[in-house]
C-alpha cells in the first residue's frame, strides 16, 4: 500500500528561483532562509519519496479567468514549466505518475471533493519554486510529481476549513492506493504577504509564528478565521497559507514536527519551512 | 441586481480580486495573460496602444496602461499577478510596483520590508524548537 511519510512546507515566491539560478543562496540576504532548508532536505534524503504532491496555486500561467477551478489535480505522464511573461528559461519537466492521479481523483469524489482533472498542466513557479528550493535545480528529478492547484487567486477561494477537509480525503486517498509507493506531500506558498495596493509590503510574523505552530499542533485553529479575516491579517497573497492545511489534513493528527524554520522578509513575504513526519 | 458587500471591501489599502473584478475587468487580464507569449510581449511594445485595441481595453483602463499606472490598473481591475507580465520584464519588479502603490521609493520600501527582522531570532528563540542558524 502507498505510504504518506510526511508533509513539507516552503514559500514559492519566484525570488527564491531566481536566487538559485542566479547562485545568491549564500549571500547574506539569502543565506539565513536557504541555510533553514537543510534539514528539510536532510529528511526528504531519508525518507526518500517516490511521489511528491505538491499544494500550489497557479499565478495565470496554466489557468485564465476563463476557467477557475476551485481544486484542480494533474492526471498527466509530465508536467512542463513554461515562460510566464518574464522570459526566464523554463525548468526541466517533472514527470508524474498518471495511475496514482487517476486514483487519487476516482478516491476524492467518492469522498465528495468533485475536483477538476487535468491531462495537461503547465506548471508555473508555485510548483517549481518549492522542488527548487528542497531539491536544487536539476536536469533530472529524483521523485515523481503531482500538482494539485487550489484557487486562491479568484475569490470565492475555498475556505481553510475546506482546504484541511480536502487534506482528510487526500490522507485516505493516498492509503487506499494498492501500490507500495512512498508519498510526501507539499504545502506551499504563504505566509503573510500582500503585493498589491497601499498596503503592500505587510508581512505581519506574530501572525505567521502562530500558523506555523498552530498548523503543527491544532490546524484546526485556522479553520475558525474566515477568508476575509486571513487576509486582514496575513494579506491578499498570504491567503495561500490556506494550501498548507490541505498538506495538514492528510497527515495523521499526531504527525511529528522534525523542523521548524521561519525567515522574513524574503522579497515581500513572511517564509515558513515545516516538517511533519507521519507516525 | 446588485454586487454583494464582502467584508473584504473595507480593508483599507487592499483591492481583493473577486468576482466583480474579474467580470468588470477581463478583457484587461486577458490582455495581460497574453503577455506569457513572448511574441505577444513583443506585440504589445511595438503599438500598445492599438495592442489595448485588439483586446476591447478602452477609457480609463487603456489610459492607465498606456502610463503604465500600476496602481490605477489595479484599482481599475488588473490582478496583480496578470500585472506583474507586463511589469517584470519592463524592469519593474514587485518590490518597485509596491513601492509605487505607497508612493515612496524603492530603497524606503525595501527598508521598512528590512524592518521586520527586527528581534526576529529572539522571537523565534522565546516560542522554540525553531532552526535559527
Amino acid at each position: 500500500m502507498a505510504r504518506l511519510l510526511g508533509g513539507v512546507t516552503s514559500s514559492h515566491i519566484p525570488a527564491v528561483g531566481n536566487a538559485i539560478a542566479n547562485g545568491l543562496t549564500q549571500e547574506h540576504y539569502w543565506k539565513r532562509f536557504f541555510d533553514g532548508y537543510e534539514p528539510a532536505k536532510a529528511w526528504l534524503k531519508k525518507a526518500a519519496p517516490d511521489v511528491i504532491i505538491v499544494v500550489y496555486n497557479d499565478h495565470g500561467l496554466n489557468f485564465f479567468l476563463d476557467k477557475v477551478p476551485t481544486f484542480a489535480l494533474g492526471c498527466a505522464d509530465w508536467y512542463h514549466n513554461a515562460d510566464e511573461g518574464w522570459g526566464l528559461k523554463p525548468v526541466a519537466p517533472f514527470q508524474g505518475d498518471v495511475q496514482f492521479s487517476w486514483h487519487l481523483a476516482e478516491s476524492l469524489v467518492e469522498q465528495e471533493f468533485d475536483i477538476c482533472t487535468c491531462q495537461e498542466m503547465k506548471v508555473d513557479h508555485g510548483f517549481v519554486n518549492p522542488i527548487r528550493a528542497l531539491y536544487g535545480t536539476l536536469e533530472h528529478w529524483p521523485i515523481k510529481a503531482i500538482p494539485l492547484a487550489v484557487n486562491t487567486v479568484q475569490h470565492p477561494v475555498p475556505t481553510a476549513a475546506r482546504c484541511l477537509k480536502l487534506g482528510h480525503a487526500l490522507g485516505k486517498a493516498i492509503a487506499s492506493y494498492p501500490e507500495d509507493l512512498r508519498v510526501v506531500i507539499f504545502g506551499t506558498g504563504g505566509l503573510s504577504h500582500q503585493l498589491q495596493g497601499e498596503r503592500a509590503g505587510l508581512i505581519d510574523v506574530d501572525f505567521d509564528i502562530e500558523c506555523i505552530e498552530k498548523i503543527a499542533t491544532e490546524p484546526e485553529w485556522l479553520t475558525r478565521f474566515s477568508n476575509s479575516e486571513i487576509i486582514a491579517r496575513a494579506g491578499t497573497e498570504g491567503i495561500e497559507t490556506i494550501m498548507w492545511l490541505v498538506m495538514r489534513g492528510a497527515l495523521r493528527d499526531d504527525a511529528k514536527v522534525i523542523h521548524k524554520h521561519y525567515h522574513a522578509p524574503i522579497s515581500n513575504t513572511g517564509a515558513g519551512v515545516l516538517v511533519l513526519e507521519n507516525s | 441586481m446588485v454586487w454583494k458587500k464582502h467584508d473584504y471591501d473595507d480593508i483599507p489599502g487592499t483591492y481583493v480580486f473577486d468576482g466583480k473584478t474579474a467580470y468588470q475587468a477581463y478583457a484587461v487580464n486577458k490582455m495581460l495573460f497574453s503577455f506569457n507569449d513572448e511574441s505577444c510581449r513583443d506585440e504589445f511594445e511595438a503599438d500598445p496602444a492599438a495592442y489595448c485595441d485588439k483586446f476591447g481595453v478602452a477609457g480609463a483602463m487603456k489610459e492607465a496602461v498606456l502610463k503604465k499606472d500600476f496602481l490605477g490598473m489595479l484599482r481599475l481591475g488588473c490582478n496583480i499577478y496578470f500585472m506583474a507580465k507586463m511589469a517584470i520584464p519592463r524592469g519593474v519588479s514587485v518590490q518597485d510596483a509596491g513601492a509605487a502603490f505607497q508612493g515612496i521609493s524603492t530603497k524606503e520600501f525595501q527598508a521598512k520590508l528590512l524592518k521586520k527582522r527586527d528581534g526576529l531570532e529572539e522571537k523565534l528563540a522565546q516560542v522554540g524548537g525553531y532552526w535559527n542558524g
